[in-house]
């Protein structure tokens, strides 16, 4: 199996460039325009997408997050539709790497065998399931077995002893969770993440993307000093909340992401 | 979904994971896994600290009024005509309910943790109301989470738990209530993990919960074996308890677990009818599923999406269940039957009227599930019958539901 996540953050390893990583609710603000604003982030310079997948109890995500999710399950978003979307994605592109982010009931609804060939089929290249830490991998091993990595969080309270059991079962990159808090809410302490990223960073060559409080081209260069990628996600969902059809959502997303690719840029040492 | 579990011994569980079996475990986001593995450590130290346990039954002694008695409801008994009913009177503890064995536990456990703001959720107000008073006794920070709905509809527990001097946080994300409060409830521990306890009213939530919830409440259990023994001079034949997430049941049947010969039947809420859809029995109609940390038994929807439930009694309308309930029930150790809304008013007052007993509408499940087997069995059977508790936070709903205006 050869890994785009793996690939990309090679390549941009190799570029000294850092990894922009657009985080958006899967169906929302409209469910026909997912794809098209999939396609506008890459051009705008995401390297690689989150999609969320959509949960009616998301316990560690904010306001934001959480009314795009509700607004999504009330036109019935669900799985299905979702790798729906991915294959159609994938079919103009090949290369950026695709990451489901979630909780666990929908895929354990789903069923773990269904999910890992029909998630592999449609070109999904890792999971980020949120209330699966690393004691509950086994669970979702039907998963990796077809290929789909499995990103693991790290938080600022995680101790050295479970960042090694994190290390040992990680794959793609380790996201490395800004704060204790919950996405959306502003506690970000820049120095505090430089020096958890550079921590984690001491055991391994796994690459480190942050999350959890970037939402704008100031904090993400911020954040990219020492880090391999940033995320960014409840600032970029806010704005397409706002949008109200497939052209201005495809446009908002652009004119969110684009200043951001070009800030990270301009600051490269 | 059924499957077949060889169990020799029911309280060797959960296992180092918080499993039953196939249930339980810790499904938290990584944040909270430190303080879980922190309050896990913790927990099971105290458990085995002669110290907190006097500690513990103290307070149970003379705080909460324990032991509750068993009565043997007579009147009723005989005006079924069948099998004898005994309640075990858990309406009769310091703020009307089994909840303050939990919370007076937790509470111990957060001061001996250094831990002095307090949080929890509550659906009708039950657990905030004992919570609150805990964290009164004890001069801990309370902050109790509550859906918007839920505070429109239990006003007066709402005001209970301000004159006790928690805060109110209303929810108003998801459905605005009981799992919504939850799911605040967590974010706020997730951004306040340093200085918090979060104390949960259910045998429910990552472990180690659902043990220590347990736990704390086992002593109802604990107290009415020996009192079967000495009252009846023997065990009883069955027990019956209500089950939302569980609590008051768990607390009952884990002391008569290893004792093959007491049956046991969960009453959950069929609220208008299973087939209605309009209901929040997990163990009777929802499946297999992941829901606030556990694997247990949840209704959802194809899309794994966790979906409204409805109880006559709010303290029933929840859609999981403790996780070691649906270990019980895959394993055969107990059954799980729904009551309907108005089976359980039915039972209210035919307990009211031969009793003189107002019974919680939670429990009037459980006396439902009695009435029911009492007509079954014949007149040497002993039903013990967990009256978890008071009917008093009822009397407006009731009253609003057979249309009088108080």
């Amino acid at each position: 199996m050869s890994h785009r996540i793996d690939r990309r953050f090679g390549d941009l390893r190799r570029a000294g460039r850092k990894g922009l990583i657009p985080f958006i609710t899967a169906g929302d603000p409209l469910p026909e325009a997912t794809v098209a604003i999939m396609h506008a982030l890459v051009a705008a310079g995401a390297d690689l997408i989150e999609l969320g997948v959509p949960y009616s109890d998301p316990v560690a995500d904010g306001p934001t997050i959480q009314h795009a999710s509700e607004r999504a399950i009330a036109r019935g978003i669900g799985i299905a539709r979702i790798l729906g979307w991915v294959s159609e994605f994938r079919q103009v592109d090949s290369t950026t790497p695709i990451v489901l982010m979630g909780y666990l009931n929908p895929i354990e609804i789903f069923g773990y065998s269904r999910f890992a060939d029909a998630a592999s089929a449609a070109g999904v290249d890792g999971v980020l399931i949120v209330d699966v830490p690393v004691e509950e991998a086994e669970t979702v091993a039907p998963l990796r077995a077809a290929g789909i990595n499995e990103i693991f969080l790290v938080a600022p309270t995680t101790t050295d002893r479970r960042l090694s059991a994190i290390r040992a079962q990680a794959q793609g990159f380790i996201y490395y969770v800004s704060f204790a808090g919950i996405t959306g809410a502003s506690q970000l302490d820049t120095a505090a993440v430089r020096d958890r990223v550079a921590h984690i960073k001491q055991g391994g060559d796994m690459p480190v993307a942050v999350g959890f409080g970037v939402r704008d081209a100031a904090t993400a260069v911020e954040i990219a000093a020492s880090a391999d990628a940033v995320v960014i996600g409840s600032a970029l969902v806010a704005c397409l909340a706002e949008t109200g059809d497939i052209e201005s959502a495809v446009a908002a997303a652009g004119a969110f992401l684009a200043p951001i690719r070009a800030a990270l840029d301009a600051s490269r040492s | 979904m059924n499957r077949s579990v060889t169990v020799s011994d029911f309280h060797a569980y959960p296992d180092a994971h918080g499993r039953f079996a196939d249930y339980g475990g810790i499904f938290m986001p990584e944040t909270l896994m430190p303080p879980l593995e922190e309050l896990t450590e913790a927990y099971l130290a105290m458990r085995e600290d002669p110290a907190f346990i006097a500690e513990f039954e103290r307070d149970l002694k003379y705080y909460v009024g324990r032991p509750s008695p068993i009565y043997h409801a007579e009147r009723l008994s005989k005006k079924l005509g069948g099998a004898q009913i005994l309640l075990k009177r858990e309406d009769l503890n310091h703020t009307g309910a089994h909840k303050i064995n939990n919370t007076i536990g937790q509470a111990l456990v957060a001061r001996r943790m250094g831990k002095r703001r307090i949080i929890a959720e509550t659906g009708a107000g039950q657990h905030g109301v004992a919570t609150a008073t805990v964290c009164a006794r004890f001069g801990l920070d309370c902050i109790i989470y509550m859906g918007a709905v839920d505070i429109e509809r239990q006003k007066i527990n709402v005001y209970r738990m301000k004159l006790l001097g928690a805060t109110v946080v209303p929810v108003v994300s998801g459905s605005k209530t009981l799992k919504d409060a939850l799911n605040e409830a967590m974010r706020d521990w997730v951004t306040n993990v340093a200085d918090t306890f979060y104390i949960i009213g259910t045998v429910a939530g990552p472990h180690p919960y659902p043990m220590m919830v347990r736990d704390f409440n086992a002593v109802v259990g604990r107290e009415a074996r020996a009192q079967m023994l000495e009252q009846f001079g023997r065990l009883p034949d069955v027990l019956t308890a209500c089950v939302g997430g569980g609590s008051n049941a768990i607390g009952l049947f884990h002391a008569f677990l290893n004792d093959p010969d007491v049956a046991m039947v969960g009453a959950e809420a069929a609220g208008e009818g299973i087939e209605t859809g309009r209901h929040a029995a997990s163990l009777a109609a929802g499946r297999r599923g992941v829901l606030h940390g556990n694997r247990t038994y949840v209704i959802c929807d194809d899309n794994g999406q966790i979906t409204e439930t409805h109880s006559i009694s709010a303290g029933l309308d929840y859609p999981g269940v403790g996780p070691e309930h649906a270990f019980l029930k895959d394993s055969g150790r107990a059954r799980y039957v729904g009551i309907t809304d108005d089976e359980a008013l039915a039972a209210f007052h035919e307990l009211a009227r031969t009793e003189g007993i107002l019974a919680a509408l939670e429990s009037s499940h459980a006396v439902a599930q009695a009435i029911k087997l009492a007509r079954e069995l014949p007149k040497d059977r002993l039903i013990l019958c967990n009256l978890s508790g008071r009917g008093d936070k009822d009397v407006h709903t009731i009253a609003a539901r057979e249309g009088i205006a108080l």
